[in-house]
């Protein structure tokens, strides 16, 4: 194979070079266990407060407040179970958006079943909620909004400072899924009125399977793991130092970086969708024009299957991800692509390309190279294109 | 998650196209499930002498689209009606679990542009085909045999 470009950094990026090194000592040589008295447990101890106060500097909140975890998911699990426990006194009503990931989705649908309440704000064809709509969904019962920062499939970005006042306001807790748009855009938790806030280290160039969640202080939330008196006794259980240390290595570098990083790949990704616009028919960008993550580009190309699309990019040595169907494995497209209001047919026809550090302009012009004749051809194979050039 | 058998015939499908004077046309499937295949017969002496496909779908689709025509070609109706999906799954070396749907599709295919031809010729009064080919609204059994 000639090249390989990677676009896929929505999913997950390479650890940066300099955060691999500063890890490194912490498997062998610096091992000790954080919680021992002895000096390498000392050492593990320092590196740990270290990474959080690398943390806290990125989003403007202080490092008593920061709390490492697994990741995005196991973040996003435990502030809202963690604050739906702990205030059920309160109230049961938790507000959230029908284009969170996952892991929002999922632990919601564990709470309904468990007496909670949730409202799942719809979105417009960009993707964006409706302040009034959040306004109206108020009730005096509701004891949580969290609605994510950035979509990770189509990139828009919601209005989080008016969503955090509003919460303020109200007197309700605030959490936000910040695990794409950290190291893409410069977050203050003060500023944003932000409660509670997660994040996860390989989306900006640190290790997989390390995260945080930002609980701002005198939030009542209930602990996530019962065990030592690790995190405070909150999320017990001995801590995974590397990873901690490559986080916090990671989110420091990220932060240093954030503005040359976001105009180099809004340049790229802007390069991208001009091209596929002027050369391919029938394709729409997904997602807000100017409301995204400086590295989204997301097309919903119609009469084709994503799959299908993604196997023959990959042959060409390009890297990227689809909504469809067929690359999930169920027999439905996307939630996102569907609450944006896509039809089933061109919502499985849909491409997510995502930019990074490595990512070169002569990238953008081979991918719009190799991706007109990729579409053609498969359009050529399509009973679905044949009947729109008779017409029918 | 393909065998190099399904990469080939996706990569290098046989028998894309249409039949411009095909005598029977068969189309199966769904855009809303994300699959669409379209088989086109030209049947002379009860003889399928050519076979094309168009599909709109994932690699499995049209990778057993391509097996399908292949299979038949050649082959008389009789012949070509006793085409299972397990047939076109096996020749392709096997499909993931979640792909065996597409191997449905294109034993359907066949047999609905069987039927069309049927219709055409008056052999039968109307199509009976059962399966649409969408396994969201599908309620027919596919055997195993």
């Amino acid at each position: 194979m000639d090249r390989y470009i990677y676009l896929d950094h929505s999913a997950t990026t390479p650890v940066k070079k300099e955060v691999f090194e500063f890890m490194m000592p912490y498997f062998s040589e610096k091992f000790g266990n954080p919680s021992s008295v002895y000096l390498v447990g000392r050492e593990s101890r320092k590196a740990i407060d270290e990474a959080r106060d690398s943390v806290a500097n990125a989003i403007g909140a202080q490092s008593k407040e920061i709390f490492f975890t697994s990741g995005g998911s196991e973040s996003d699990n435990w502030a809202l179970k963690g604050v739906a426990y702990a205030n059920k006194s309160k109230g049961n009503h938790i507000i959230t958006s029908a284009i969170e990931h996952h892991a929002i989705h999922n632990a919601c649908k564990y709470l309904e079943n468990d007496g909670f309440e949730v409202t799942y704000l719809p979105v417009n064809s960009n993707g964006l909620i409706s302040v009034d709509d959040l306004k109206e969904a108020i009730k005096p019962t509701t004891i949580l909004i969290s609605i994510m920062f950035a979509n990770n499939e189509i990139g828009t970005i919601q209005p989080i400072g008016e969503i955090g006042k509003i919460a303020r306001e109200k007197g309700i807790y605030f959490h936000t899924d910040a695990v794409q748009a950290i190291g893409n855009i410069h977050i203050n938790v003060d500023e944003l009125n932000i409660d509670l806030l997660s994040l996860s280290g390989h989306k900006f160039y640190g290790p997989k399977g390390i995260g945080a969640l930002y609980i701002r202080k005198n939030v009542k939330i209930a602990s996530f793991i019962q065990g030592g008196a690790q995190e405070k006794g909150r999320r017990a259980g001995t801590e995974n130092v590397a990873g901690i240390v490559g986080l916090g290595k990671a989110i420091e570098l990220a932060a240093q970086n954030v503005e040359a990083y976001n105009s180099k790949l809004l340049n790229l990704r802007n390069r991208l969708i001009k091209g596929v616009m002027e050369r391919i028919p029938f394709v729409r960008l997904n997602g807000d024009a100017d409301k995204r993550l400086p590295g989204n580009a997301n097309f919903a190309f119609e009469f084709i299957e994503g799959e299908s699309l993604l196997l023959m990019l990959d042959m060409k040595g390009i890297a990227a991800s689809s909504g469809s169907a067929c690359s999930s494995g169920s027999l439905d497209p996307s939630h996102v692509l569907l609450a944006i209001g896509l039809e089933h047919e061109i919502a499985h026809g849909s491409l997510r390309l995502t930019f990074g550090q490595d990512n070169t302009e002569e990238d953008v012009d081979y991918v719009l190279e190799v991706l007109t004749p990729i579409v053609d051809r498969l359009r050529e194979m399509s009973p679905l294109y044949e009947r729109v050039k008779r017409g029918n | 998650m393909y065998s190099e058998k399904v990469m080939d015939h996706f990569t290098n499908p046989r028998n894309v196209g249409e039949i411009e004077n095909a005598n029977g046309i068969g189309e199966v499937g769904n855009a809303k499930c994300g699959d669409i295949m379209k088989i086109y017969l030209k049947i002379e002496d009860d003889i399928i002498v050519d076979v094309k496909f168009k599909t709109f779908g994932c690699a499995a689709a049209v990778a057993t689209s391509s097996m399908a025509t292949e299979l038949v070609k050649g082959k008389t109706i009789d012949e070509a009606l006793r085409l299972t999906n397990k047939a076109v799954a096996d020749a392709l070396n096997g499909l993931p679990p979640v792909k065996m749907h597409c191997s449905n599709l294109a034993e359907e295919a066949i047999r609905a542009a069987i039927d069309d031809y049927f219709v055409k010729t008056g052999k039968i009064s109307k199509s009976k085909t059962s399966c649409m080919g969408c396994c969201e609204k599908c309620h027919v059994e596919h055997g195993e045999e």
